[in-house]
C-alpha cells in the first residue's frame, strides 16, 4: 500500500509542476506579443496617452516576472482581472459558463460510459461476429467524423425535420432541471457520439487483451464457467485499463465541448473563448485556457491514480 | 486394465493462409492408470496441441478434425462445451509451462487452486483449502500453511511451477498433462519441479501426459516416450529400450544431442589474447552487478562463461563490448588496454571483438537482403566493394555451409532459424574478428539445429584459430564444446579452470549443485539424485 | 504492389478511390470549377440546378466552385502541415530513442508537458496572441501534432533500438545517422505510415474545425470547415447547404480511415 501512495504521490507532483509550467506557457505567450497587450488591443489610431492608461491599468509596467507572480496570485485566490471586451471581471464571465460546460459534459459522460462500455464489452466477446463488424465500422465513421458534421446531421433530423428538439441549446440559471435536461439533448447526443466511438473501441481492444491473456485460458481448462470466468478473472483485471479508458476521455471531453458549444451556440466556456480568441480579449483566454488546462490535467491524474489503484500489482504489494 | 484416455487416429487442423492445414496427423494413444507418457519432439511436432486435446480443447485457430479421444469411456470429440467443462480440471487437468502467466494476478494462488474443485462441486471451500495445504506441503513448498495467500507475483518462478503442479492435483484428477513444466526454469530449479511431479505420478500414482522437447527429462518421469516430428509419431517405446536401442534414426539424433566431443590438446601454449582484470560493473550507480571478475581468453581456445539467469554472464559480455563501462579494473585484448567505454574505442578494437547473439531472429535485421547484412562489415572496416565484396559474402557463405547462388540475394525474414543463426556467424567472421562473444547461441533453437550450429563452430575455431567466450546456462553445451570452464553467481566468479579440472571433483559447493543438476540420459538419475539430496532438500 | 491491391478488402478499394478523387480534384480544380473561387455569380442559397449544381452559398457564390477550390486548399494545407509534423516530430523520436541520456529525458519531458496541454486550447491561445495567417497555422498545428509523432516514432524506434541488429551496427562502430539511416527507419516506416494517414485525420479535422470557429483559413479563401460555419446559418430555414462541405470532410477522413486499416491489418501480418 505505501507503494502505490508513494506512485501517486509522484504522479500528482508531477501534475503540479505541468500546471505551473503550462501557466508560464500561458503567460509567455502573451508577453510574445509583437509591443504588447496595449498596443494590440487598442490598435494604431490610439492615442500615445491612452495607450500609457490602458498599460497602468494592466500594469504593464511592470518587470513581467513580478507581473507572473501577480497575476498567479490573483488566479489562484479567484481574481481573473477584467476583460478588455467589456470591463466585467472574468471570473463573473467565467463561473457561470464553466458550470454550464461541466453540466453539459457529465449529461453526456453520464450517458456515454455506460453505453460506451456495455458496446465495447459485447464487442469484444462477440468479437469477429457481424455484430462486432457493424459496430467496428460505425465507431470507425463517428471517430471520422467532425464533430459538427454529426451536431448539423442531429439538428437537420431532429430539430428541422421532426421539430422534437431546439436546434439553439441556450439555458438561463432560472431554467428547471428537466428543461435544462431536454434543452442540452442534442449537444449532449452529438458528444455522446463522438466520444463513445473512442471509448468503445478503447474498452474493445483493453478486454481483447485481458482475455488473450494464459490465465483466461487456464480457466477454461480448469472447467470454470464462461459466466464466472467473465466475472471472476477478466473484470478484476479489465478494471484497470477500462478506467484509464473512461477517464482519458472525460478529459477529452471537457474540452470536445468547444466545438459543439459553438454550433448550439450554447452559454460554456468553450463559446467564451473562441469568442475572446476572435476579439483578442487576452484576459479572457488566459483565464479560460488555464482552467480548460487545469481540468483536463486534473481528469489525466485521476485516469492515471485510479488506473494505479485498480492495478493488482500494485495494489497488493505488501512490501 | 483399461486405458483411462485412449486416442484413435487423432487428426488436428489449423487455419493458415486461408485453407485448414492439418498440423497433427494420425496420432493414436493410450495411458493407463498411474502410467506417464512422454511426447518429445522439436518444435513443429504437435505435441503441446496434442496435450491440449487430449481434454477436447484446441487453442483459437486450431480445430479436432477427425479421430476419437475417449476419456475414461466418454468421447470428448465432439462433445457439447457443457460436457467438456465438466470434465477439464476434474477427470484432467494441465500444467502450463508458464506459471507467471498462468496465475490471474488479481487472485490469491489458494483462491485459484480451490476454485476448480468447488465449482465443479466436489469439495466445499473449506474443505479445499485444507486439501490445498496438504498438497502443498507435499510438493515441498516453504510454509505450506500461508504461501497460499500470497499473490502470484510474491512467488518464485520454481515456486509458482510447484504450485500450478499442486493445482492441477486440486481436483483428484485422473490424469495431467505436463506441458513443458521445467522449460522456462533454470537447472537447479527444475529438479524442486521434477520432484513435485515423481511425488504425484509416484506416490499419488497419477497418469499423466509429459510434454517436453528434452529427452533427458522425460526420461526421469515417463514410463514410455512417443517421439513426434511435424504432427506426425516418428516412433514409440518402453523409456528404458527407446534410450537403449532407438529404432529411428530421428531418435537416435536426438540421443547424440548430449554426447561429448573429443577433448582438444590441453596446451597452455597459446597466447593469451583477452584478459581481464578486477573488473566491477554496475547498472545503478549504488549496487556493483559484476565483482572482481578475473579471466583469460587464449588464442584458438573456447572459454564457457556459465550461470544461471541473474548470475551476471550477460553483463560482462556488455561490459566486454562496453556497452556498459566497467567503474572498476582493466580489458586487456591482443596486448593493449581497450578503453573501457565503447566511443572511445577504435574501429580496429571493435572489428577484433565480435558477437553473436540468442535470438537470430531479432539480431539481423528484417528489411536487408543477407548481401547486405554481411557485406557492411566488409565495406565498413575493409572497404570491400562491388565485384571483391562479391566473391568474398561468397567465400563467407560456402565456409558456413550455405549455397552461395541459393543465399546471396534472399531477405533475412525468407530464412528458418538454424540458417538465420548461420548468417549471424557469418557477419561476425566478416569482419576477421580474433574473439567472438557467443551469448546463449544455441538456447532459441532445436536441438538438432543447435548441434549444426555448434559442429560449424568447432570447425571454424580449427580451421582459424579463432577465440570463443562462450556465454551459456547449459552445462551439456559446456561440456560439449569448451577448454576452460568459468562459473559464475551472482555477479561474482566462483570458480574457473580448466574444463576437466572443473568436471571433475572436489567442486565448489555452487559448481556441484550446478553440474549434478543436469538430467542425464540414465532413468534412474533423478531418482538417484534425489535420493542423495533428501537431507539438504528444502 | 499490384497483387496486394487485387487482394485488398473491398473497404480499403472504396478508401483508396475517395483519396483518389478529392486528390484529383484538388489537383485540377481550376479546370474543373466552372467559375472563379470567389465569384458571385447568383442569388442566396439557390437551390440544386444546371446552372449550379449544388446550389449557392450565403452570398452567392457557386457551392460547387467553392467545394472544389475547398478540397484543393483544405487538402493541400492538411497535408503541408502532417508533413512537417512529422518532419520534426519523427527526427526528435529517432534521435532520443537512439541517443537517450539526457537528450531523450529533457525532449521527453517537455513532450510531456505540451501534451498534458490540450491541443484545441492550445492552438487557440497561440492564435489569439499571433492571429491567424496561413504560416501561422501550419507551424502551429505542425508542431503540436508533431509532440504525438515524436511519441510514436520514439517508441517505435525504441522498440527497434533493443534489436541486437542495431546493437550490432553500434559494435561495429557505425554513427548515429548511419543507425537511423539503415536500421531504424526502414523497419519503422510501416507503423509511421500508418500513423501518417491518422495524423492526416486529425490534423485535417483539426484545421477543419479551427476555420469551423473562424480561426482558421480566412475568407474570401474557400475551405470546408469554413464553408459550414458560413452557411450554418441556412440549417434552421431547412436548407441543408452546410452539410455538404461537413459531409465531404467525413468522406474524406472516413476514406483514409478505410486505408490505414487495411494498412495496419496487412502489416501487423494478421491476414486473416
Amino acid at each position: 500500500m505505501k507503494n502505490v501512495i508513494l506512485h501517486i504521490l509522484k504522479r500528482i507532483g508531477a501534475s503540479v509542476v505541468t500546471v505551473f509550467v503550462i501557466s508560464l506557457i500561458i503567460f509567455i505567450g502573451v508577453e510574445l506579443l509583437p509591443g504588447d497587450v496595449a498596443d494590440t488591443v487598442l490598435g494604431q489610431s490610439a492615442t500615445p496617452e491612452t495607450v500609457e492608461a490602458f498599460r497602468k491599468e494592466l500594469k504593464l509596467d511592470l518587470p513581467p516576472h513580478i507581473r507572473y507572480v501577480a497575476w498567479l496570485k490573483n488566479f489562484v485566490q479567484g481574481d481573473f482581472g477584467n476583460s478588455l471586451a467589456n470591463k466585467r471581471p472574468v471570473a463573473e464571465l467565467i463561473s457561470w459558463r464553466f458550470s454550464n460546460t461541466l453540466f453539459l459534459a457529465a449529461t453526456t459522460a453520464l450517458i456515454a460510459v455506460p453505453l460506451a462500455i456495455l458496446l465495447g464489452i459485447l464487442a469484444a466477446f462477440y468479437r469477429n461476429t457481424l455484430y462486432d463488424k457493424v459496430i467496428s465500422t460505425t465507431t470507425l465513421s463517428f471517430i471520422s467524423f467532425p464533430e459538427f458534421f454529426v451536431a448539423y446531421i442531429l439538428i437537420a433530423l431532429f430539430s428541422v425535420k421532426m421539430e422534437l428538439f431546439p436546434s439553439i441549446a441556450m439555458i438561463d440559471p432560472h431554467m428547471g432541471l428537466g428543461r435544462k435536461f431536454y434543452t442540452i439533448l442534442l449537444p449532449a447526443l452529438t458528444l455522446t457520439c463522438v466520444v463513445t466511438a473512442h471509448m468503445m473501441r478503447q474498452t474493445r481492444a483493453a478486454i481483447i487483451n485481458v482475455l488473450a491473456s494464459a490465465y483466461i485460458e487456464m480457466a477454461e481448462i480448469k472447467g470454470i464457467r464462461r459466466l464466472r470466468i467473465i466475472i471472476h478473472h477478466a473484470f478484476p483485471n479489465s478494471l484497470s485499463p477500462v478506467i484509464n479508458v473512461v477517464a482519458v476521455n472525460l478529459a477529452y471531453l471537457v474540452v470536445g465541448v468547444v466545438i459543439v458549444e459553438v454550433v448550439f451556440v450554447y452559454p460554456g466556456l468553450g463559446q467564451l473563448l473562441v469568442d475572446s480568441v476572435a476579439k483578442r480579449d487576452l484576459p479572457v483566454v488566459q483565464a479560460s485556457g488555464l482552467i480548460f488546462s487545469i481540468t483536463y490535467i486534473g481528469l489525466n491524474l485521476l485516469a492515471d491514480v485510479l488506473s494505479m489503484l485498480s492495478n493488482p500489482k500494485l495494489r497488493q504489494s505488501q512490501f | 486394465m483399461t486405458n483411462l484416455l485412449e486416442i484413435k487416429n487423432l487428426y488436428i487442423e489449423a487455419y493458415s493462409e486461408e485453407v485448414w492445414q492439418p498440423i497433427v496427423k494420425d496420432i493414436s494413444l493410450t495411458l493407463k492408470k498411474g502410467e506417464v507418457l512422454g511426447l518429445i519432439g522439436e518444435s513443429g511436432a504437435g505435441k503441446s496441441t496434442i496435450g491440449l486435446a487430449a481434454m477436447g480443447y484446441t487453442r483459437q485457430g486450431c480445430r479436432l478434425a477427425s479421430g476419437s479421444i475417449l476419456l475414461d469411456g466418454v468421447e470428448l470429440l465432439g462433445a457439447s462445451d457443457e460436457d467438456l467443462r465438466v470434465v477439464r480440471g476434474s477427470k484432467i487437468a494441465y500444467v502450463a509451462q508458464s506459471a507467471a502467466a498462468s496465475f490471474n494476478p488479481s487472485h490469491r494462488i489458494i483462491r485459484q487452486h480451490v476454485e476448480a474443485p468447488v465449482q465443479h462441486g466436489i469439495m466445499s471451500y473449506s474443505e479445499a483449502q485444507k486439501e490445498a495445504i496438504k498438497i502443498y506441503r507435499r510438493l515441498f513448498l516453504p510454509d505450506p500453511e500461508k504461501i497460499g495467500f500470497r499473490y502470484p507475483h510474491e512467488l518464485s518462478g520454481g515456486q509458482l511451477q510447484r504450485a500450478m503442479v499442486a493445482m492441477a492435483m486440486s481436483c483428484e484428477p485422473q490424469i495431467i498433462v505436463f506441458d513443458e513444466p521445467t522449460t522456462a526454469l533454470d537447472v537447479t530449479t527444475q529438479i524442486e519441479v521434477l520432484a513435485a511431479v515423481k511425488e504425484i505420478t509416484e506416490k499419488m500414482n497419477k497418469a499423466a501426459l509429459y510434454i517436453t522437447h528434452d529427452l533427458a527429462v522425460v526420461a526421469q518421469v515417463a514410463h514410455r516416450i512417443m517421439v513426434l516430428r511435424n504432427g506426425r509419431l516418428v516412433e514409440e517405446g518402453e523409456t528404458r529400450a527407446l534410450i537403449r536401442k532407438p529404432r529411428q534414426a530421428y531418435t537416435r539424433e536426438l540421443l547424440n544431442v548430449r554426447s561429448l566431443r573429443e577433448d582438444k590438446n590441453q596446451s597452455d601454449k597459446m597466447d593469451v589474447i583477452l584478459t581481464i582484470k578486477d573488473v566491477a560493473a554496475t547498472y545503478t550507480g549504488e549496487e556493483n552487478v559484476l565483482e572482481d571478475i578475473n579471466l583469460t581468453v587464449r588464442k584458438g581456445r573456447t572459454v564457457a562463461l556459465v550461470g544461471e539467469s541473474g548470475s551476471g554472464k550477460s553483463t560482462l559480455a556488455r561490459v566486454i563490448t562496453g556497452l556498459l563501462p566497467a567503474i572498476e579494473g582493466s580489458i586487456n585484448f591482443l596486448g593493449e588496454d581497450l578503453p573501457l567505454e565503447l566511443k572511445h574505442r577504435t574501429k580496429d578494437n571493435l572489428r577484433r571483438l565480435q558477437m553473436i547473439y540468442q535470438m537470430p531472429d531479432t539480431a539481423l535485421n528484417p528489411k536487408q537482403t543477407v548481401r547486405r547484412v554481411i557485406g557492411r562489415p566488409l565495406e565498413f572496416y575493409f572497404n570491400m566493394r562491388g565485384k571483391k565484396a562479391d566473391a568474398r559474402i561468397r567465400e563467407l557463405l560456402s565456409s558456413i555451409e550455405l549455397e552461395p547462388d541459393t543465399y546471396i540475394n534472399r531477405m533475412t525474414t525468407e530464412l528458418s532459424g538454424g540458417e538465420k543463426q548461420r548468417i549471424c556467424i557469418a557477419r561476425a567472421l566478416a569482419a576477421r574478428p580474433d574473439l567472438i562473444i557467443c551469448d546463449e547461441v544455441t538456447s532459441a533453437l532445436d536441438q538438432l539445429v543447435a548441434e549444426g550450429i555448434l559442429d560449424l563452430l568447432q570447425d571454424l575455431q580449427n580451421k582459424t584459430d579463432i577465440s570463443y567466450l562462450f556465454i551459456t546456462h547449459d552445462l551439456a553445451t559446456v561440456k560439449a564444446i569448451s577448454d576452460k570452464i568459468v562459473i559464475m553467481l551472482e555477479g561474482k566468479i566462483i570458480e574457473q579452470g580448466e574444463k576437466k579440472k572443473v568436471l571433475s571433483p572436489p567442486h565448489h559447493e555452487y559448481t556441484d549443485k550446478l553440474l549434478s543438476s543436469i538430467p542425464e540420459m540414465d532413468p534412474d538419475w533423478l531418482d538417484n539424485l534425489l535420493d542423495e539430496r533428501l537431507d539438504s532438500f528444502i | 504492389m499490384l497483387s496486394v491491391l487485387r487482394q485488398s478488402p473491398l473497404s480499403a478499394r472504396i478508401g483508396l478511390g475517395i483519396v483518389l478523387l478529392n486528390c484529383l480534384v484538388a489537383i485540377f480544380a481550376p479546370w474543373i470549377a466552372p467559375y472563379e473561387e470567389t465569384a458571385v455569380v447568383g442569388d442566396v442559397w439557390e437551390s440544386v440546378s444546371a446552372q449550379f449544381f449544388l446550389g449557392t452559398d450565403h452570398i452567392g457564390r457557386d457551392l460547387f466552385t467553392r467545394m472544389v477550390y475547398g478540397a484543393r486548399n483544405t487538402i493541400a494545407l492538411a497535408f503541408l502541415t502532417t508533413f512537417l509534423s512529422f518532419l520534426f516530430g519523427s527526427f526528435l523520436g529517432f534521435v532520443a530513442a537512439v541517443k537517450g541520456g539526457w537528450i531523450d529525458q529533457m525532449l521527453s519531458r517537455f513532450i510531456d508537458v505540451i501534451m498534458s496541454f490540450p491541443t484545441l486550447i492550445f492552438a487557440l491561445m497561440i492564435l489569439s496572441v499571433l492571429g491567424s495567417s496561413i504560416p501561422t497555422l501550419i507551424f502551429t498545428i505542425a508542431l503540436l501534432d508533431s509532440t504525438r509523432v515524436y511519441r510514436l516514432s520514439r517508441a517505435v524506434a525504441m522498440d527497434i533500438e533493443v534489436m541486437e541488429f542495431v546493437e550490432v551496427a553500434r559494435l561495429r562502430g557505425e554513427g548515429l545517422w548511419w543507425i537511423i539511416r539503415h536500421e531504424i527507419l526502414p523497419n519503422a516506416m510501416p507503423p509511421l505510415t500508418a500513423e501518417f494517414g491518422l495524423r492526416f485525420c486529425f490534423v485535417f479535422l483539426f484545421i477543419a474545425s479551427l476555420s469551423f470557429l473562424g480561426l482558421g483559413i480566412q475568407p474570401p479563401l474557400a475551405d470546408w470547415g469554413g464553408m459550414v460555419r458560413e452557411n450554418a446559418g441556412a440549417i434552421t430555414f431547412g436548407i441543408f447547404t452546410p452539410l455538404i462541405p461537413a459531409g465531404a470532410i467525413a468522406f474524406l477522413t472516413v476514406g483514409v480511415n478505410m486505408i490505414v486499416d487495411w494498412f495496419l491489418h496487412l502489416s501487423s501480418g494478421l491476414h486473416e
